[in-house]
Parts: C-alpha cells; sequence; structure tokens
C-alpha cells in the first residue's frame, strides 16, 4: 500500500534527531483501511428503490337492488388468462351457440404477452384514444392547453365510447404474474376502463376445450 | 528523485472515501426482516409507494401476511384484537410487534411467536398465514381496525396541524397488496374480496420496476 506518512526529517543524513515540530503526522492506513471496508459494505447493501406500485381500482359488489342497466359497450374484449402463461381472448359480447339472432358462437382465439400478441391487439382496438391523447400530449408540450385541461381531457379521451373497455378474467390457475402483465400492458396502452370479474360457466366450457 | 515506492498524497481519496461512507451510512435504512421472500413482478409503472399505508401480502403459497406502516395505528390495532381475541401481551412482546415488518400467524398464537428470537421467527411453524375463512376472518378484523385506527390517526394529526397553523404533510392510508410472480391469482382475488367487503376498492399493487425498460 502506499505510504502517506513521509519518513520524518528524511534526507539530512545523520544529523541529530531533532524533535518534531507542527503536524504530527499519523499512519493513517488502518483508518483508511477500515473506511473503505465501511464503505464497501453499505454500497453493497444499501438498496435505493423503494418499491414501484401500480394503483388499482375493482368494483363495488353489485347490489341486488340495484335495477340500472349495465352501460352499453361499443368496443369490449375479454381476457382469459389461464395456467402455463395461456391467454385467450374474444371481443364483443359473449355469444351462445344457436344464437336466436343468428350471431356466430363465440370462439375463443389464442395470444401472447409478447409485443407482437396482446400489445399489438390493443393498441389496434384502443387507436382512436392512442391518436386523441397523442394530438392532446402535442398541444400540451406546445403549451396550447395547461395541464390540469391535458389530465381532464385524457381521462375523457379514455372514457369514451368507442375506447376500449376490457375485461380480465381469471380461472384458477392463472398467475399472478399474468395479472399484472396484462394490466400494465392496458396502461401503457392508454386502457382506462378495464375491470377484473368472474368467469362465466359458459366461458370455463370454451376454455376447457381449448386446453 | 525518489526511488522504489513513490509516496502517493492520499488525502483526497481518503476524504472521499468517508464522505460516500458517510453518506451511505446515513441514507441506509435496513430492510426488516420478513417473514417470506416475496419477488414482484415486474411492470411499467413508476409510482412509488406512499409512505402511510396497510399492506397485506400474498407469498407464493397464498398464505396472506399483514402489516401496518403508522406505528400509533399499529399499536391501536394490536390492542383492538387482543381485546377480541382475548390474548395478553407482554410490553416487550409489544415492542416486538412493533419492529416487526408483517407478519403471518393465527392472533391466538401472537404471544408464543413474539417471544421468539428474531431469526427463529421465519421458522415458526404455525405461520400459515392469518386465518381468513368465515368462521375466523382475522385478516378481515386486521384490515378493518388497521383502516379505522389509520384513519383517525390521519384526521388526527391533520386536526392538529390545522390548529396550529402548520402545513400537513401526511398522507392519508393506502392498502397495499404485494403478491409473488407465482402466487395464483385466485389467493390475490381472495384477499381483495376480503378489502371490497369491507368497501376498500382502491388499492396499491406493488410491482418491481422493468429493468431498462421503455414506453414502447
Amino acid at each position: 500500500m502506499a505510504e502517506i506518512a513521509e519518513e520524518g526529517g528524511g534526507g539530512h543524513g545523520k544529523g541529530k534527531k531533532r524533535a518534531k515540530k507542527g503536524s504530527a503526522r499519523i499512519d493513517m492506513t488502518p483508518m483508511v483501511d477500515l473506511a473503505f471496508l465501511l464503505l464497501t459494505f453499505f454500497v453493497l447493501t444499501s438498496t435505493f428503490s423503494k418499491p414501484k406500485t401500480m394503483e388499482i381500482n375493482y368494483p363495488a359488489k353489485p347490489d341486488p337492488k340495484d335495477v340500472t342497466k349495465p352501460p352499453e359497450v361499443k368496443n369490449g374484449i375479454t381476457f382469459i388468462l389461464t395456467k402455463n402463461n395461456r391467454i385467450f381472448y374474444y371481443k364483443g359480447e359473449f355469444i351462445l351457440p344457436n344464437d336466436a339472432k343468428g350471431r356466430p358462437a363465440t370462439q375463443l382465439t389464442e395470444t401472447d404477452f409478447s409485443t407482437n400478441g396482446m400489445h399489438k391487439l390493443i393498441t389496434e382496438l384502443n387507436k382512436s384514444a392512442i391518436d386523441e391523447i397523442a394530438q392532446l400530449e402535442q398541444k400540451f408540450k406546445k403549451k396550447e392547453i395547461p395541464d390540469s385541461t391535458f389530465k381532464r381531457l385524457t381521462m375523457e379521451a379514455k372514457g369514451k365510447k368507442e375506447a376500449l373497455t376490457v375485461l380480465i378474467k381469471t380461472d384458477d390457475q392463472a398467475t399472478y404474474k399474468n395479472f399484472i402483465d396484462v394490466v400494465d400492458e392496458l396502461n401503457i396502452s392508454m386502457v382506462g376502463k378495464y375491470v377484473t370479474v368472474d368467469m362465466m360457466p359458459q366461458e370455463y366450457e370454451l376454455l376447457k376445450q381449448k386446453l | 528523485m525518489h526511488k522504489g515506492s513513490p509516496s502517493l498524497d492520499m488525502t483526497p481519496m481518503v476524504d472521499l472515501a468517508f464522505l460516500l461512507v458517510t453518506f451511505f451510512m446515513l441514507t441506509a435504512s435496513f430492510r426488516e426482516a420478513e417473514p417470506v421472500t416475496i419477488d414482484p413482478p415486474a411492470s411499467h409503472s413508476d409510482k412509488l409507494l406512499p409512505e402511510n399505508y396497510i399492506i397485506v401480502d400474498v407469498d407464493a403459497l397464498g398464505r396472506p401476511f399483514f402489516g401496518i406502516s403508522n406505528p400509533e395505528a399499529r399499536e391501536k390495532t394490536l390492542d383492538r384484537m387482543c381485546q377480541k381475541y382475548n390474548v395478553q401481551l407482554t410490553d416487550k412482546q409489544k415492542k416486538t410487534f412493533m419492529g416487526m415488518s408483517v407478519f403471518g400467524v393465527d392472533v391466538k398464537d401472537l404471544p408464543k411467536y413474539l417471544s421468539l428470537q428474531e431469526n427463529e421467527r421465519a421458522k415458526f411453524k404455525p405461520q400459515n398465514g392469518i386465518p381468513n375463512d368465515s368462521l375466523t376472518p382475522q385478516l378481515k378484523e386486521w384490515i378493518l381496525y388497521a383502516a379505522q385506527e389509520a384513519n383517525a390517526v390521519y384526521l388526527k394529526a391533520k386536526e392538529e396541524a390545522k390548529s396550529k397553523g402548520q402545513e400537513f404533510k401526511m398522507e392519508k392510508p393506502r392498502y397495499a397488496i404485494k403478491s409473488d410472480q407465482k402466487t395464483k391469482y385466485i389467493s390475490v382475488k381472495k384477499v381483495i374480496d376480503t378489502f371490497t367487503d369491507i368497501k376498500i376498492y382502491r388499492f396499491n399493487l406493488i410491482t418491481s420496476l422493468e429493468g431498462g425498460s421503455k414506453k414502447e
């Protein structure tokens, strides 16, 4: 290790040993050793990250006395999560086989958590809201609208009828990670209306056929 | 010219080293030992966990654990639960409880659990999470009492700040759920249903930040 304390009074040959004056030099090596030891310890053990969180709202339990009709959903999609990180979806409302109006029965389509899977699907369906928010963002950047208006308009754009509404359903095998992945994807894709609900028995039947 | 070992002036380096040591020592906060390790899933969310929270951890096996951040509310909640279940705690056990992060035992086992040394607590056997069924809805009671107490503490602090004309900084209590990647969603759902039963609908789900991610 490099020395800190130089030999006191060096270079005088065999001169008399003089009493040291002024700055007394202390060998700082042990102290420095200790300092670095502590430094290394704290650097390695400290964690700066406070946990990140995702805010989410859950619906209240439906009141049996409440008879208001559920709002009409124009642009809806239902994701069904199941074991082995598999995910299925169908668009629109669930139609049973032999529908009275002659509509084709609902089929589940499989997708995945990659960029080409769920992300692409959601961004396509929610295009109107994403475009609108992008425009708002530009206006906001040019300082045409204040941030409070920007926030309000963004919320409104997410809540419009054309904007995507997502239902998330899980069976008993789906993991929490998959659920967070879906919610995260929805947040990225500016989907403001999403809710987790229980699966209907008919959907479960359909899912069982696919597995 | 010097030969052999050239002596270096290390003073600036030592200065810096001590500066860093001081900084890390002062900023470091030791993580409290948790009874279970939970590895939360990653997300793109960059919101931080609020200061004032009531938390339920759900581990990979689906066992619920419970914790409150505010010390005052924590103490009062403990008192109410002990009263309800007729559990007697010594002052020392109470103190241990105050220093813990989350716990997952039946309230009747609390005295035994709190008497253990810190490193023994993780091995405590009947640690099956807090009972949460219709017969012993302890988790629900913990949450309910904690929510009431935390809100009371919040309102009291608000009143106090108002009467003294000080700036009020405390955050409203929030409800956090921390769960492992591998946890079955259905066990998390059960905890969420417990919350919605007592009319709490808004949660902070704890995630870790996705490494080096950008908005796509």
